[in-house]
């Protein structure tokens, strides 16, 4: 797993890549949180996402949380079938805002 | 003929077995069950969907024998058996951590929205059937077993 950040019309974009598992979540978690902590919005960029199991999803959650929290917004972005449907699993599908792709996400938020 | 997969006793008949395997219950090492238990669970006759969201079922198993049975120590172990049945994918998981009360197994409310405690959902919404059972000679015994479409 690897996480890059970048920004992108003042929106911060957190790529993830790879195994979003338990073994990654510390790392994940921290980048997320320091993301959404610095206000606006936040998009999480899933299309290099691989693997996707509770861990990862709790990362997802407590960002979202913090972000409410923090008067920021998160949204997911490219969410492949498979991250897809562990989310369809945990009926969170509705819960976070979904983006079909990057230049959609930004243009849609505001 | 799920009640006579799980009837069977620990240890699948050999035509039956299509991976046997010890992982160190170690986080770094689950993700080396994933691709194999989906081409298992393909091979058994799972769908794609199916066999994805078992190998899920599997990985949150693990965690919680390395996160709540062994409590972290490196140097337990976890064997892991995959078998096919006519109608659908039994798993098996020893352990010899502490044995474990199943009744003190819970998952949270889905409306509750907040992190962790997914895990045990996911196992109990994806698989047909799951036990706890003592291992013999010690430990726990997780069997679970994934129906194939069109069983019932």
């Amino acid at each position: 797993m690897t996480e890059t950040a970048s920004e992108a019309a003042n929106r911060r974009i957190v790529h993830l890549n790879g195994e979003v598992d338990l073994e990654h979540a510390p790392q994940i978690r921290k980048v997320l949180l320091g993301a959404v902590r610095q206000g606006g919005w936040v998009l999480v960029d899933m299309a290099e996402v691989t693997y996707i199991d509770s861990s990862g999803i709790a990362c997802l959650i407590e960002a979202l949380q913090e972000a409410r929290k923090t008067g920021s917004d998160l949204a997911l972005v490219a969410v492949n079938p498979q991250a897809l449907r562990v989310l369809e699993l945990a009926r969170l599908d509705t819960v976070f805002a979904i983006f079909a792709d990057l230049s959609r996400a930004v243009r849609t938020s505001a | 003929m799920t009640e006579a997969a799980l009837s069977k006793p620990p240890g699948a008949e050999s035509d039956r077995l299509l991976i046997e395997l010890q992982i160190p219950a170690q986080v770094d090492r689950i993700k080396l069950l994933r691709p194999g238990t989906e081409a298992a669970g393909r091979m058994c006759g799972l769908t794609e969907t199916a066999a994805r969201d078992v190998v899920l079922a599997l990985d949150e198993a693990c965690q919680n024998i390395i996160l709540h049975g062994y409590k972290g120590r490196p140097d337990g172990t976890i064997a892991v058996a995959l078998s096919c049945f006519a109608d659908g994918l039994l798993i098996e998981l020893r352990d010899t951590a502490p044995r474990i009360d199943p009744k003190r197994i819970e998952h949270r409310a889905l409306s509750d929205i907040r992190p962790g405690k997914l895990g045990s959902y996911f196992m109990k919404t994806i698989m047909d059937r799951i036990e706890y059972l003592p291992a013999p000679g010690g430990g726990n015994l997780l069997r679970m077993f994934k129906r194939k479409d069109g069983w019932s």
